[in-house]
């Protein structure tokens, strides 16, 4: 196991440097020079736009901007935006809030998908398992900017439960709406694969063991037939964190969160090369810990699966 | 607005399936009377903003964002009158040139304090100016202080600044000091009210990187605090001697990730004003807001523009272009398409700025298919018989565009196309490197409200703002002349003559002016007054007292 993890971990390096020398040729192929574009419409001053070029080092080939950026960034630099703040600072404001938007759209992925799969799962070909495949069908098949409007339709502007927007990002209680149209689309895949894991175990032979042993239903349900079926779904969220990561861009619009979708939009439009590096490098970050993390988990789920 | 309303519908049946009950009609809440109850002086008005792109720095605040926070903390030498672009005194007891207006003479009101208690004097203006034109400061608005003996100095085309100080600026006392120009410049007292001529505290230049975080200026409010990507905060500053003074308590600055969002919020009262109506709004904004929507015109120029170093209209005769501006029908194109957000232009130079002339166009700006027809016949025709428009299309830009060109392969048979680049970037990056291939968007906001800037700064042959690489002997050497002029009025006097070689000439084809389409919220006491730039005048926004 620990060898395991240590190969592991191994195999992130290349990884993190294959994906940021992506990320960085992308952004250098962006059309358009961002300095330039500091002017707008107006005309640029040549002398200012060549110091300002200079400054962040836009003036040197592609390769020796990397080796630059990369040699910083093992010292703990992300480099400046444009606007002179230092990338590390932008990325501590916006990464907690998004942390948070996240976890709280994973808790209500986990409760409500996991308790819909199971319920409609124990009823399998049921009206009640017919329910929920019709309703999860329903909520895949709406996009997520859809389905974000209308919340804060019903829910802000006609009902007014709610405020249509997110006045301080900071704070949980207000998260709670965005949070639930991001988890939605996933709940109904968490929901769908509970159900069909549920229906098929319960068939296996453990489960006719365990109930000929005379265990309690409450038992075989909850400890044998639950943490079974699990597996494939644990996997699942745990790719999904990371999405929810990355893809949170178009909630935090709708709901007007200061999160790292909305920085990296803003990076992308202005092409501000260090921030953008540095946000999907973090990214990257963070998914290839949870993999490693959801690969671990699988052991302890499942005792036969054992790291060589 | 059809989207709007079927989006609704789709909402109150799946309300329905829901089983929610709140498929009102959701009307505007009219009942408010926006002129009644009484100010309340302590009161806080909530703007929208985008985070500011730079530190908080006068001279480096291009873009709209920081400066509308900047102009809230700074106050210039003068500043222009709303509605009457006149100049009016504000830090500065006198602006007054001498005999050629090649030597400005600047006298402060005396007893004027920066936020931090230090005064403001003679130095504070010298020092900021000296700064802020230096190159080695990286600061994106230098050029401004071109006009000034000694800006090659400290701004050269390459290389290092030679010196840290301008030659033309001179400390007499305390409270007065003297600007020499390279060359006259009748209306230099106009550029003055520009936001990057304003003075600096001594504490600026012991740490200008802290400072662009925590500005300290001298104007109407004092800087609180900028809690980055959320809110900046500014509060009325008690002794402050200009008379602009702050009818409210503060302003905080509230950021916003989409137009959608901070709509959604004034809708709600959760903000008090908003920098434009979403797209999807446009329509059902005056609806949903009643007499709080606001439909104002400010000084900007949207207009299309040959790139005169192509072969196509190289040495094209002006006709062919007049022709295609009279292939255009404005009207229909800004009532329809653009949904009245803007009117249609009848001159270069825009509404609200000294020496517009109502119709200086002429005929020219009037759609009339057959004398375009002919006129473009007269002229020759349009080579290949097809023109193009650059546009940026990560702005709303495409739909007019479409228009314009149906309207002008409608009118007089030639086949017109809209160029989309993919970003703003792209865009600039084909015309400053002379790409564009036929014509290209442009647009242009006053920068002081003087006719010559929407003139000399944008068809002067050596003006910055030329990248058509338009060029006409008699235009320049009569705005030479304007600006050498004893007194304003003869400069603008000859400016307005300067426009007729222009409609003669057609360096571009100006389409309309633009609009401010905005709102407040029921918090705020009668109309929000703008400025000839589309900003609020917020000083003068008052807060109702609840």
């Amino acid at each position: 196991m620990g060898r395991y993890a240590a190969r592991r971990l191994l195999q992130m390096i290349p990884i993190f440097i294959g994906t940021t020398l992506l990320i960085f040729l992308m952004v250098h192929i962006l059309p358009g020079d961002p300095i330039r574009a500091m002017w707008g419409d107006k005309a640029a001053d040549p002398a200012q736009v060549a110091a300002l070029r200079h400054e962040f080092g836009l003036d040197q080939p592609v390769w020796k901007q990397y080796t630059d950026y990369m040699t910083n960034l093992f010292q703990g630099d992300f480099g400046q935006t444009f606007g002179g703040r230092e990338v590390i600072d932008v990325m501590s404001e916006a990464f907690p809030v998004t942390l948070r938007l996240a976890a709280l759209a994973i808790i209500i992925e986990i409760i409500i998908g996991i308790s819909l799969g199971a319920w409609a799962g124990l009823r399998a070909g049921k009206t009640a398992d017919t329910g929920v495949l019709v309703f999860t069908l329903f909520v895949i098949s709406i996009p997520v900017f859809v389905l974000g409007y209308l919340a804060r339709f019903i829910f802000a502007d006609e009902l007014g439960w709610l405020p249509p927007n997110v006045q301080d990002s900071t704070d949980i209680t207000q998260l709670f709406l965005p949070a639930f149209v991001l988890a939605m689309l996933s709940m109904a895949y968490v929901a769908r694969l509970t159900r069909t894991t549920f229906a098929e175990n319960l068939r296996s032979d453990y489960m006719r063991t365990a109930t000929a042993k005379g265990l309690p239903r409450r038992r075989i349900i909850g400890v044998h037939l639950l943490r079974n079926s699990m597996i494939p779904v644990i996997t699942f969220i745990g790719t999904d964190i990371g999405g929810f990561i990355g893809g949170a861009v178009i909630t935090e619009g709708i709901f007007n969160v200061q999160g790292v979708g909305n920085v990296l939009y803003r990076a992308i439009q202005t092409s501000e090369g260090s921030t953008i590096v540095g946000v999907v490098t973090v990214i990257v970050l963070v998914i290839l810990l949870l993999n490693l993390i959801i690969d671990l988990l699988y052991a302890v789920l499942d005792p036969r699966i054992r790291y060589a | 607005m059809r989207g709007a309303k079927s989006a609704k519908w789709v909402a109150c049946a799946i309300a329905v399936t829901l089983a929610a009950s709140a498929c009102g009609g959701g009307g505007s809440d009219s009942s408010d009377d926006m002129n009644k109850g009484k100010a309340d002086p302590k009161g806080i008005v909530t703007a929208q903003l985008s985070e500011p792109q730079n530190p908080l720095q006068p001279a480096n605040a291009k873009e709209s964002q920081g400066s509308r926070v900047l102009r809230t903390v700074f106050s210039g030498l003068v500043d222009y009158k709303p509605g009457s672009s006149e100049l009016e005194n504000i830090n500065a007891e006198s602006v007054k040139p001498n005999k050629d207006s090649s030597v400005w003479t600047v006298k402060l009101k005396p007893g004027w304090k920066f936020h931090d208690g230090t005064p403001v004097t003679a130095k504070s203006y010298v020092d900021s100016w000296n700064w802020s034109a230096n190159v080695a400061n990286n600061q994106t608005n230098s050029s401004w202080f071109a006009d000034i003996k000694g800006y090659e100095d400290v701004h050269p085309e390459k290389g290092k600044a030679k010196s840290d100080k301008m030659s033309g600026l001179k400390v007499v006392d305390e409270n007065t000091f003297t600007i020499s120009l390279n060359s006259p410049v009748s209306y230099f007292a106009y550029k003055l009210g520009y936001d990057v001529w304003a003075p600096l505290p001594e504490a600026f230049f012991k740490d200008p990187k802290a400072f662009g975080q925590k500005p300290i200026g001298n104007g109407p409010y004092k800087f609180v605090s900028w809690d980055h990507n959320k809110l900046i905060k500014v509060r009325k500053f008690d002794g402050y001697k200009g008379p602009n003074a702050a009818k409210n308590g503060g302003i905080d600055f509230k950021n916003y990730t989409t137009a959608d969002a901070a709509y959604s919020d004034i809708r709600s009262d959760n903000l008090d004003w908003i920098e434009q109506v979403p797209t999807t709004a446009l329509t059902n904004y005056k609806q949903d807001l009643g007499d709080r929507a606001i439909d104002e015109e400010y000084s900007a120029v949207q207009s299309i523009v040959p790139a005169f170093y192509t072969k196509q209209f190289k040495d094209i005769d002006p006709k062919v272009i007049q022709g295609l501006s009279m292939a255009i029908d404005r009207d229909t194109i800004t009532k329809k398409v653009l949904h009245g957000t803007r009117t249609p232009a009848d001159s270069f130079v825009a509404r609200g700025v000294l020496g517009h002339k109502d119709g200086a166009l002429g005929d020219v700006a009037k759609y009339d298919p057959a004398k375009a027809k002919a006129l473009i016949k007269e002229g020759g025709g349009v080579p290949g018989n097809k023109i193009s428009i650059q546009f940026n299309a990560d702005q709303d830009h495409k739909p007019w565009v479409d228009a314009v060109c149906n309207s002008i392969r409608k009118a007089v048979k030639v086949e017109c196309v809209g160029d989309s680049k993919p970003t703003f970037q792209a865009d600039l990056n084909a015309r400053d490197n002379k790409q564009v291939k036929s014509m290209y968007r442009g647009g242009w906001v006053l920068d002081y409200p003087v006719n010559s800037n929407f003139m000399r700064d944008l068809y002067g042959s050596k003006a910055a703002g030329n990248t058509s690489g338009f060029s006409n002997k008699e235009f320049d050497e009569l705005s030479t002349k304007a600006d050498k002029a004893a007194t304003l009025d003869e400069t603008v006097k000859l400016y307005q003559e300067a426009e007729q070689i222009l409609v003669k000439e057609m360096p571009a084809i100006p389409l309309w002016f633009y609009k401010v389409n905005s709102g407040q919220s029921v918090n705020i006491l009668g109309k929000i007054p703008y400025g000839q730039d589309g900003d609020p005048i917020f000083t003068d926004v008052q807060v109702k007292q609840k």
